[in-house]
């Protein structure tokens, strides 16, 4: 049975899922409830002098008939006082000693207002500290938040003032609202941090409305941009993530942030070496619940695979990205239709031909235009009926993937591999760069 | 219909609302050169105004089904779906339930209708066509003749035109009401009816003397008689004459115990409003068995939820009276052999009743026309409706024989597009030599 049993620069923790901060880590009463429903860690919702909210604060991207794609929000920090919230912290690490608690932090950029937030944060009982340096919207036109992570000199300044009061590990969050996510965690790196949360929301507007032409979420008559997270957001997450995780400059633990919404992505962050990973929109969506699958799909796969504990398989995807110019060139697959399971829909055809490679064919197509009638069996003999199977012509085919990406049927279109009888040869071999 | 009545109809299947529609159009997998379209009598672009409607767009989706099917608000609710578009859906193929077409129509045609129609301003063109009997194929064939800027001018000697749309169909699947809407949104495109009776009141001389073209639409004839002793009696009612008495009469009385005569399609709408209506006990007899019944397999299904009873290998003999009224129907067993069934002597027996439907077809009857026929069958070039007079089009009952509506709708739209692409020729050698008979 796979160990789930966490330690994360320091903290330990029953499991590496973790509350993001946000709303769901608002007050204690949701975090100990979260913890009642499996929850292995919480960060705190970013603590710091009290701010006002607007009202009507979050927007979503539905997609297809799905609610939720991606969300968005322009909520601050904590509406509520420091005090409140360090009381309730203390009062969860008392209940629930084996948990990981956080505390988010986000003040002005002053020594003595992070020096004290983080000594009375610790002495709140919080297990860990986690810097909001990603905040991408409200608290950056105070010069907080992404504010500070878009800037490497004084995300490191900030992290430094951190650690000389800090004697709980220090987490730094990374904003993916910057041109190269690596010098803002080398910087925080250089600044001491312990470890690292990627990523924060993504800089957003989800949409406009046609009728009033103002962008959602809607405010008096305005909007403003927002973060943007939920499932939509976990390919920039995951690259991002591989970005810091393979720069030989930081080399520090890394909980994973961005559309992580059951045990597949987690088990994706992991491999791409995080310790832990975090969840906001999935857990506002359907509720703390969502953990016992988590825990569950991902102990069942980790037991199928033959992995005890996280760090099993922590880190293994990493040697296998790599930058282009080390692909093998003379690797050839080709796509193959199974005649068996097609349905005919022919959306392969008609992508391959206008948004590929033009390699499949409708050989079968028509035969002469006749009158269509309503069948009726009394009057009409049963017609055979064309065949709509596509056919793939494999000299030309390029092994793009992109009819089996649209193919509506579960391996129906698969790529397969042909031998094109010349050795292995990267783009640096062949061009010796 | 009083609301007595309508409260016995409710719709067979309940609209689509706005959400449920988003999700089944988000299910439709926009298959290329698609087969639903292809199946469609009419064509309908069925993937692209389905996915009209999940973008938002019910405007565009509504006219990419009129551009085809001007009809597609009645098509919707009467089309045989499961052996056209639905019927050929991909996902059959993927033993998932194919997209719900029909229903997906509707909705889109319903919000079209629910709005004031959008006006046409075409290049008018110096063309005049009548077009005879008010049902489908003359609808479909004068609303294409407006669209391109010709007058066209219907003929039906009904108080209201639609033809069967109006008086023969299902009240559970399309409501006069609903037909009519489709007869207004014709006639807001410039479409001119006239209730007169071509041959009558109207004579074909006139006709052809006012207008270039004459595109013929009439339908079937009567019902088929059962040439049987006691089919005048009181009581006995075809089921064509049936459907539309009770779809306009209010007071409308049915039989306590009925017995309908036949296998097709308009039996079985015929048993189903018996039930509806009220009657306690509804027979269908059928000479032959079920699996030769004309019937679609689909309208057999839902009559026995309905509670029809089936009565395989009956012929009926004679209807028998009791005070002047059908009492009874003496049926004789049959035997199925190559060719008509059989009669087995000797095996006569009766059935009580108060109300006999025979529902055998309907007759075919062309030769008012100066076109050739057969059969009663008016004869066309199918791909353009053209007879052998080059005045007269025809198309819908009166060439296929009886079939859908959406049949009729792709007839005449075929015939408009025909005069449409024929006539400056055709037009300058009237014009030398003015009206002809063919």
């Amino acid at each position: 049975m796979a160990n789930l049993t966490t330690n994360f620069a320091g903290i330990r923790c029953p499991n590496p899922f973790w509350l993001a901060s946000g709303p769901p880590t608002n007050c204690g009463d949701q975090v100990m409830r979260a913890f009642d429903a499996g929850w292995g860690g919480a960060v705190w919702k970013t603590i710091g002098e009290p701010i006002v909210n607007v009202s009507s604060r979050y927007s979503s991207v539905d997609w297809s008939g799905q609610r939720m794609m991606g969300l968005n929000n322009i909520e601050l920090i904590t509406d509520r006082p420091i005090e409140t919230n360090l009381r309730e912290i203390a009062e969860v690490k008392k209940r629930y000693p084996k948990h990981a608690v956080i505390a988010s932090l986000m003040v002005e950029s002053k020594r003595e207002a992070w020096h004290d937030i983080v000594k009375r944060s610790e002495d709140a009982g919080a297990d860990g500290l986690e810097l909001n340096f990603g905040c991408p919207h409200g608290m950056s036109e105070r010069g907080m938040g992404s504010a500070v992570g878009q800037v490497p000199e004084y995300a490191c300044m900030i992290t430094e003032w951190v650690k000389e009061a800090a004697r709980t590990p220090v987490l730094v969050k990374l904003t993916p609202n910057i041109t190269d996510i690596r010098m803002a965690a080398r910087a925080a790196k250089q600044g001491g941090a312990d470890a690292l949360s990627a990523i924060n929301t993504i800089n957003s507007i989800t949409g406009i409305d046609l009728d009033t032409f103002t962008p959602r979420p809607y405010v008096a008559g305005r909007s403003a941009h927002g973060g943007y997270c939920g499932p939509a957001v976990k390919p920039i997450a995951l690259h991002l993530v591989q970005q810091i995780a393979s720069d030989p400059e930081v080399q520090i633990p890394i909980s994973g942030i961005g559309g992580v919404s059951g045990w597949r992505e987690a088990a994706e962050f992991i491999l791409l070496g995080c310790g832990t990973v975090q969840v906001c929109t999935a857990a506002m969506h359907y509720g703390f619940r969502i953990v016992e699958d988590m825990i569950d799909g991902l102990s069942n796969w980790m037991d199928e695979k033959g992995f005890r504990t996280i760090e099993d398989f922590r880190g293994l995807s990493l040697p296998k990205v790599t930058d282009w110019k080390h692909l093998d060139l003379n690797y050839k697959i080709v796509a193959r239709i199974d005649r068996d399971t097609c349905i005919g829909c022919q959306l392969c055809y008609v992508a391959c031909w206008d948004g590929a490679h033009q390699c499949i064919h409708l050989d079968n197509h028509k035969g002469p235009a006749e009158i269509t009638v309503t069948p009726i069996p009394k009057l009409d003999a049963p017609r055979p009926q064309p065949s709509r199977i596509p056919r793939v012509d494999e000299e030309e085919c390029v092994g793009c993937n992109l009819c089996w990406l649209v193919c509506p049927v579960e391996n129906c279109i698969t790529m397969e591999q042909v031998k094109t009888g010349r050795p292995a040869q990267t783009w640096a071999e062949r061009t010796g760069v | 219909m009083t609301p007595h009545t309508l409260e016995r109809f409710p719709d067979l299947h309940p609209p689509l609302d706005r959400q449920s529609a988003l999700a089944e159009a988000n299910r439709c997998l926009y298959c290329f050169d698609a087969p639903c379209t292809a199946a469609c009598p009419t064509h309908i672009d069925v993937p692209r105004f389905i996915k009209k409607i999940a973008s938002g767009n019910l405007r565009g989706s509504a006219q990419t089904i009129l551009d085809a099917n001007i009809l597609g608000l009645s098509c919707s609710r009467v089309c045989p779906v499961d052996v056209l578009c639905e019927g050929s859906c991909v996902m059959h193929r993927y033993n998932k339930k194919p997209i719900e077409i029909a229903l997906l129509q509707r909705y889109a045609m319903e919000h079209h209708h629910s709005r004031p129609p959008r006006p046409l301003t075409p290049d008018p063109r110096p063309l005049r066509v009548a077009c005879i009997g008010g049902g489908p194929a003359s609808l479909s064939c004068a609303a294409e003749l407006a669209r391109h800027g010709t007058k066209a001018v219907v003929f039906d000697n009904r108080p209201h035109p639609g033809g069967l749309n109006t008086y023969g169909v299902a009240e559970y699947k399309l409501r006069p009401a609903d037909a009519l809407r489709e007869v207004e949104l014709i006639r807001a495109m410039g479409v001119e009816f006239r209730q007169a009776e071509v041959g009558t009141a109207v004579s074909l001389k006139d006709l052809e003397s006012q207008f270039d073209f004459i595109f013929i639409g009439v339908g079937l004839g009567a019902m088929e008689r059962l040439g049987i002793p006691g089919e005048h009696l009181p009581g006995v009612i075809d089921a064509l004459r049936f459907i539309e008495r009770y779809k306009t009469q209010p007071d409308f009385q049915i039989g306590r115990t009925v017995i309908v005569i036949g296998g097709g399609n308009t039996a079985i709408d015929s048993a189903n409003a018996a039930v509806r209506l009220g009657a306690a006990d509804v027979h269908l007899f059928y000479r032959r068995t079920e699996k030769q019944m004309p019937a679609f397999p689909f309208e057999y299904d839902h009559s026995k939820v309905e509670g029809v009873r089936f009565h395989w290998l009956a012929q009926p003999v004679a209807i028998l009276a009791e005070d002047g009224r059908a009492s009874a129907v003496r049926f004789v067993e049959t035997r199925l052999g190559n060719g008509a069934p059989e009669r087995i002597p000797g095996t006569e027996y009766d059935v009580a009743c108060d109300m006999v439907i025979p529902a055998l077809g309907q007759t075919r009857a062309a030769d008012l026309f100066p076109v050739e026929s057969k059969k009663g069958i008016i004869l066309v070039d199918r791909p353009t409706g053209r007879t052998s007079n080059p005045r007269y089009y025809a198309g819908g009952d009166c060439v296929n024989g009886g079939r859908e509506v959406v049949d009729a709708v792709a007839d005449g739209k075929r015939a408009a597009q025909a005069i449409l692409s024929s006539s400056p020729r055709l037009r300058d050698s009237a014009s030398e030599a003015g009206p002809t008979h063919g």
